[in-house]
């Protein structure tokens, strides 16, 4: 019987192949710094250029700085950045002030620049419950834990500005590993079925802790998971900001047009480990490997391509150094202002109005604190 | 006030429609709760009347539900959400202890997750093992959730009224079997203090505190057992947390005996934090007799009607339980 049908639609290996050799990463800059998609490119002017490279320059001081700060003892839970500047940061500058970030526990920069103060990210690596509090106007959540929750709460954010009738998106970040959770799926999904105006990016760093993309999933590509919710996806080298920044822009218009939500897989690299408490990449991860992903930094080329168009130099890439530098000291210095935490300030930061139960604890505390 | 006689089920809908024509902000998201009225018609003709966008048919998608509403609380929604069946808790779980509960905490008291977890619990309706349970000491574990179970139509209303209203996650215990009985209602929105007990018959002899399906079982038991010249106070909690112990211990320092009947297994369950609670009160030294528990059997609900019936307490092992404590003098 079934050697007897013709209807290609029915061959389920080759749709498949059809879906999966759809899903090309785009690329506007090679490793070199060279435009290789000149069709693709971004309108963006010199200043923005040189703010995007500024901003990349600045969160690897950062990185670095924090992962000394985070050896030293003043800071506590910290996931490295360097390798994901293009994937994080050329993301966020898509966007606008109105949108939403629901950030995952390595989105620490992108919510930084969308306004949070860099105090306040040290404040919450501290687990200090003033890191948490969102100054008003900033559209960020504090970074998600659990692995893929944030997706759909995404859902929800999208669909709460959608009903508020503003101009704006929710976007999220996971990585890889996240694709796994059934929240990833539920959450583009359900944004999916209501067109709600939301960009779910996945940084695919290659490596969910010490598991490879490749025992992920048997997906050629995580981008195509969209087309199982009926969503546009796509794959970009998360290592070229501008095919970041296309790809997310793009997304943003869909979504404010009312089409609704795109899947972005932005294929990038974590060079540090996945975080600072006491994982060791070399158990599960070749030094070639981290060389090959090295060559493709996109610091490396981005720096190539505005030096080419004259727009970039070393005195300029060092005073963003400084300036990164002076700012982390300066915010280092507001975290250890802070006041110490008593078990009190946690009880009455629980809800709303305390209820009775908690005041009960609280007096109890409140005695023990006053001694 | 005006009031008149109404559903259980018809008191749920109505304070969530009243509040939904005063505030914009509120909205509703669950399965089948648009034309088809969710699983048990309890949101049917509210989307003739607020539209697919404030009554919004879901995917089948729990996990989504409950996150889309925290997401939705975060941008100053006041979501409903309502799951079919309040089994199905389990594929929300994380979004409701990990996320909703946190979330207020996290954000270091600036979050804010103004939602209500509307769900129908319990056993009695022949829909067996994963359609049956009664989960609600789950909940009632986890710091920075609320959880209320209602017993009445009247309570229905106004706790719903004070469940929608309040700024934290409230996780709303609805009672299948409950659905259809009928109260006295006030036509108007009120709303009853989350917290607050009722004394719903007043005794002398032997308090019993009950919840849900059980205040109406335990309120038939003390009506046989006042024949007997027993004197039963019924105590229903109406939220269990926070738990009004101050009327509990009250009663059990005018009776001096102490029985708690659920629906939800008994290990584990709320009773035992009740029981608890009053042996460590000044209640305790007017103790007359051992504190009884009654509760579901350690067994996954039956589907057999006669064995579903057995699994739970019924009007029988209270009356019995009543007895036997009384003879402790």
């Amino acid at each position: 019987m079934a050697s007897k049908l013709k209807n290609a639609q029915l061959d389920a290996k080759k749709a498949l192949e059809t879906v999966e050799d759809q899903f090309q990463m785009l690329q506007i800059l090679n490793e070199q710094g060279e435009v290789v998609n000149e069709a693709a490119m971004p309108d963006l002017t010199d200043e923005q250029l040189q703010e995007l490279m500024s901003r990349m320059v600045y969160t690897r001081i950062l990185d670095q700085r924090s992962i000394s700060l985070n050896r030293q003892g003043r800071l506590g839970f910290y996931a490295p950045t360097a390798g994901q500047e293009a994937s994080q940061l050329a993301s966020q500058f898509a966007l606008e002030k109105e949108d939403f970030i629901l950030p995952g526990y390595r989105d620490v920069p992108q919510i930084v620049w969308h306004g949070l103060p860099l105090s306040q990210a040290f404040l919450w690596s501290r687990g200090h419950f003033q890191g948490g509090q969102i100054p008003e106007g900033v559209n960020v959540a504090i970074p998600q834990i659990i692995i893929g929750a944030q997706y759909v709460q995404t859902a929800g954010v999208a669909l709460g500005l959608k009903k508020r009738g503003a101009k704006a998106v929710a976007i999220t970040y996971t990585g890889d590993g996240g694709t796994s959770q059934g929240d990833f799926y539920e959450g583009i999904n359900f944004a999916g079925a209501f067109k709600a105006p939301a960009i779910f990016i996945i940084q695919n760093n290659r490596f969910a802790i010490s598991t490879p993309v490749a025992k992920q999933s048997a997906a050629k590509t995580l981008a195509q998971k969209a087309v199982a919710a009926g969503i546009p996806g796509v794959q970009v080298d998360g290592m070229d900001p501008l095919a970041v920044y296309v790809a997310t822009r793009d997304a943003r218009e869909r979504a404010i047009n009312g089409e609704g939500p795109t899947l972005i897989e932005t294929m990038t690299y974590r060079y540090g480990p996945h975080t600072m408490a006491g994982d060791d990449p070399t158990r599960y991860r070749t030094a070639d490997l981290d060389n090959e992903w090295e060559k493709k930094d996109p610091l490396v080329r981005f720096r190539k391509f505005l030096e080419n168009k004259g727009i970039w130099s070393e005195e300029k890439e060092n005073e963003v150094i400084e300036k990164a530098k002076e700012d982390i000291k300066e915010a280092i210095k507001v975290a250890d202002a802070a006041p110490k935490q008593k078990v009190t300030d946690l009880i009455s930061i629980m809800h709303e109005d305390m209820p009775f139960n908690l005041k009960e604890q609280y007096e109890i505390y409140k005695e023990k604190e006053s001694k | 006030m005006a009031t008149r006689e109404i559903t259980y089920l018809e008191a749920v809908r109505e304070a969530m429609s009243q509040e939904m024509r005063q505030n914009e902000d509120v909205f509703i998201l669950g399965e089948d709760i648009g034309v088809y009225g969710g699983a048990f018609g309890v949101t049917r003709g509210m989307i003739e009347e607020f539209g697919p966008e404030r009554v919004r048919n879901t995917p089948i998608s729990e996990a989504a539900i409950a996150g889309a509403a925290i997401g939705a609380a975060l941008t100053g929604m006041r979501p409903i959400l309502e799951l079919q069946f309040s089994d199905f808790i389990t594929i929300a779980m994380d979004q409701m202890v990990n996320q909703a509960a946190k979330t207020r905490y996290m954000f270091g008291g600036k979050g804010k997750v103004p939602m209500v977890l509307r769900t129908p619990a319990g056993s009695g309706t022949g829909a067996a093992a994963q359609h049956s349970q009664s989960l609600e000491a789950w909940m009632a574990h986890i710091p920075g959730l609320k959880v209320v179970q209602p017993s009445t139509a009247y309570d229905v209303k106004g706790l719903l009224k004070a469940a929608m209203d309040d700024d934290n996650p409230v996780i709303f215990y609805e009672h299948k079997l409950l659905y259809k009985t009928s109260a006295e209602v006030p036509e108007e929105p009120y709303s009853i203090e989350i917290g607050k007990a009722d004394i719903k018959r007043e005794g002398t002899d032997v308090t019993v505190v009950a919840t849900a399906i059980m205040v109406h079982k335990a309120l038939e038991a003390a009506a046989q057992l006042e024949k007997e010249g027993i004197s039963v106070e019924v105590i229903d909690p109406r939220t269990i947390v926070p738990l009004d112990k101050e009327t509990i211990i009250d009663s059990v320092k005018k009776t001096g005996r102490l029985i708690v009947v659920h629906e939800a297994v008994r290990r584990g369950g709320i009773g035992g934090e009740i029981a608890s609670m009053v042996a460590e009160s000044e209640a305790f030294d007017y103790l007359d007799a051992p504190i009884k528990r009654l509760g579901g059997k350690e067994v996954p609900i039956p589907y057999n009607p006669n064995l579903e019936k057995a699994a739970i307490p019924q009007v029988p092992d209270i009356l019995a339980a009543v007895r036997e404590t009384v003879k402790y003098k």
